[in-house]
């Protein structure tokens, strides 16, 4: 599904991606973690596709297709999602004409048909349900006035429906309260299957009792220093960070000696 | 910045739709103005003697007058000896149904996308439609001659009920008003005259749309909208203009008189040729709108969406003598590419109790200039008088301009004026979320600009609000990267 081949990315001119190498499956949840500052959320945006970031070497193949020669909207075109970090809101604009617009937009790119508004009143009651979103917080304009906790459950509503092969959750546990969490989890645990992907971007282990991975990985100054299964966050979780990062350097300086 | 900026270059592509002529034959006076000029044009409309001495009037005074120049506008002297005061589609005689009129004319309606039948068909709209000067097709007339209510071109109205054009003419907006007003009475060549009589509600939009056709012709509409007590009114003015390369003149004068318990909503969409993307051609909009709350508890509520014309100067006010009178403004103004808007309101409060609400968005692209310019006048006799304005300025691109001018007079210790005013840009943030989403850009743009704008659009009647969020996409397309 995602291949990250040798990435070299920099932001104003300082490197922050350097060297990382990234596979996902289809099927299978993938979590980052990191300390502040080691590339993590620079990742999720420059797969996305934001400006400001300098390609300076690397590959970064998606369902086959070269990722980075796409325009953003194209790369959700092809399936790709990021719930956001801190999700901005436009006033005025309805959520749902908005969440509507997008998804006939993506499809329009699929060059599949135009949905009647039945059907996506359809599509928007049953993942309504799910997360916990009553319709009236839909007819209120795009984030706007929204609380911390909704915002993040109106991203994975947003991704429910729109339905992406890979979504990058970029820190979505951050600021919930543990009531939010679950049903945030709960939103994205059924949306787990076969043939989608997740990449989970967090800081705590917290997330990863209620949304299971396939791998972690731990980043670090741009580069993926070790990877494991769902153990390697509790193991995280018991020395911190200082521990795995001061044996990756050991190992660095053992190799360079 | 840098990126921002071949963003804009690379854009102002959106060519304007509306550009092409129609042939139609038409009767055009030379170039040109002087006493003969009014004269031979009251002539030509049969008008009754009282009707040129007004006219006549109009233009000794506009001869002693200055041409204004306190907007915040910038253009070369308008020579107004170079252009034509009169130009009529010639026709035999005025045509009893849609089959009567020239092809080519329905014709020009259906590249707009106005199809009179569809509209006369399925929408209940009744048009009153203006090509240049002469009223050619007038709708509906039936249904709503057997409520009382008039509708009809201002010439018509002149020959069929000269006592009310009589009484009202002038009433609201002299023709000593200003410049452009003066201009506009002694040349005026038709518009539309609307009257409600005691005790009628309008049981349908009433439409006119108006269109510059004739190469070089100045265009002097005239509307009068008259309700009388206990009446309600909603009426809409739209407007497309062919696309021209020398600057045309627009004075339209726009006066409303309404009684007690008197309602009437005026939205006005207004889409004339903006000019293209360097500046040149397009034209000038020099409009006097005014109504008069005469009554006890009339109210008069301004809506408009200025997307077009290369200069905007319109300042849709309200007269609130009643007591409990209630004024409204509600406006969208783009200026893109080199537009310049100089537009806003006046709110005077004479009456007890009287209330006004004003609610400006404007929004700026490219070079365009923007600025809202408003009054607010709360007189010594309008205890407790209550004002709410809002001014936001929306920005896209770092080339362009936005500007606002409140002027707020208050000689009543009971009066409560309240002003609020933002400037906005729109946030890479916000255009990124929607690309994210699998938005392009104009489409980006046209929702968080309709977003911005939505507290305007919802005024308007809904026959007009789809036209107007599509109008207002189409004219920012390209305007953001």
């Amino acid at each position: 599904m995602l291949s990250i081949k040798d990435l070299h990315v920099s932001a104003e001119d300082k490197p922050i991606l350097k060297g990382l190498n990234l596979s996902v499956n289809a099927g299978e949840v993938h979590a980052i973690m990191g300390p502040n500052g080691s590339g993590k959320s620079t990742m999720a945006s420059f797969l996305a596709g934001r400006e400001g970031y300098h390609l300076l070497r690397g590959k970064v193949q998606f369902k086959g297709k070269d990722l980075l020669s796409l325009a953003p909207e194209e790369r959700a075109g092809e399936g790709l999602f990021l719930a956001f970090q801190y999700p901005v809101e436009i006033p005025g604009l309805g959520s749902l004409q908005f969440l509507k617009t997008a998804l006939q937009e993506i499809r329009k790119y699929r060059a599949q048909e135009k949905l009647k508004t039945t059907e996506f009143m359809k599509i928007v009651h049953q993942h309504a349900e799910t997360m916990g979103i009553a319709m009236e917080m839909l007819t209120r304009p795009l984030n706007e006035g929204f609380s911390g906790g909704e915002k993040k459950r109106h991203e994975i509503f947003q991704m429910a429906v729109l339905s992406p092969s890979l979504s990058i959750l970029d820190e979505t546990d951050s600021g919930l309260d543990i009531d939010a969490l679950r049903t945030v989890a709960k939103g994205v645990n059924a949306l787990r299957a076969k043939k989608n992907a997740m990449i989970l971007i967090t800081h705590y282990q917290r997330l990863l009792d209620y949304i299971v991975p396939d791998k972690v990985h731990i980043l670090f100054e741009g580069q993926i220093i070790k990877s494991g299964s769902k153990l390697l966050a509790q193991e995280l979780e018991k020395k911190g960070y200082e521990e795995l990062i001061a044996s990756y350097q050991k190992k660095l300086s053992d190799t360079s000696a | 910045m840098g990126a921002d900026k071949d963003l804009l270059s690379s854009s102002l592509s959106q060519d304007y739709a509306y550009g092409f002529s129609s042939e139609i034959e038409t009767e055009t006076l030379a170039a040109g103005l002087d006493e003969s000029v009014v004269r031979l044009i009251s002539e030509k409309k049969g008008e009754p003697p009282w009707l040129l001495a007004w006219r006549l009037d109009a233009y000794a005074k506009w001869l002693d007058m200055e041409e204004p120049r306190w907007a915040k506008l910038s253009f070369p002297p308008i020579d107004y000896q170079k252009m034509i005061y009169y130009a009529s589609p010639k026709q035999k005689k005025g045509p009893k149904s849609l089959d009567e009129v020239d092809p080519a004319l329905l014709e020009t309606f259906n590249k707009l996308g106005i199809p009179l039948r569809e509209q006369e068909a399925l929408s209940g709209v009744a048009m009153d439609v203006v090509l240049d000067s002469s009223s050619v097709a007038t709708t509906f007339k039936k249904t709503l001659s057997d409520l009382g209510i008039i509708f009809c071109s201002f010439g018509e109205a002149v020959q069929t009920h000269p006592e009310l054009v009589r009484k009202y003419l002038g009433r609201v907006v002299p023709s000593s008003d200003n410049y452009f007003a003066a201009l506009n009475s002694a040349v005026f060549s038709d518009g539309s005259f609307c009257y409600i009589p005691k005790g009628v509600r309008c049981p349908m939009e009433l439409s006119t749309y108006f269109r510059i056709n004739a190469m070089n012709t100045g265009q002097f509409e005239r509307t009068l909208i008259v309700a009388e007590d206990e009446t309600y009114v909603s009426y809409l003015e739209g407007c497309t203009a062919p696309r021209r390369d020398e600057n045309q003149l627009h004075a339209a004068v726009v006066e409303i008189y309404a009684a007690r318990d008197a309602e009437v909503k005026y939205s006005t969409v207004q889409n004339w040729y903006p000019g293209d993307k360097d500046g040149k051609g397009g034209i000038y909009n020099f409009v006097t709108k005014r109504g008069l709350c005469a009554g006890t508890r009339a109210k008069i509520s301004w809506t408009q969406v200025e997307t077009g014309s290369a200069i905007t100067w319109k300042y849709p006010s309200c007269i609130l003598k009643g007591d409990h009178s209630v004024g409204e403004f509600y406006s969208v103004a783009i200026s893109n590419h080199h537009q310049q808007a100089d537009t806003g309101t006046k709110m005077i409060h004479i009456g007890k109790d009287t209330r006004s609400r004003v609610v400006s968005k404007g929004i700026s692209a490219g070079q365009g200039q923007n600025t809202y310019r408003g009054q607010v006048q709360i007189l010594p006799s309008a205890a407790g008088a209550r004002n709410f304005s809002q001014c936001d300025s929306l920005l896209l691109g770092s080339s362009c301009g936005a500007h606002t001018f409140p002027y707020i007079d208050v000689s009543n210790p009971t009066a409560v004026v309240e002003h609020e005013a933002t400037t906005s840009k729109i946030g890479e943030e916000q255009i990124f979320y929607c690309h994210q989403r699998g938005i392009d850009t104009e489409n980006a743009v046209a929702l968080i600009v309709n977003g911005y704008a939505k507290e305007v659009l919802k005024q308007l009647p809904m026959e007009f609000t789809v036209e107007a969020q599509k109008l207002l996409g189409l004219s920012l397309e390209g305007s953001v990267g």
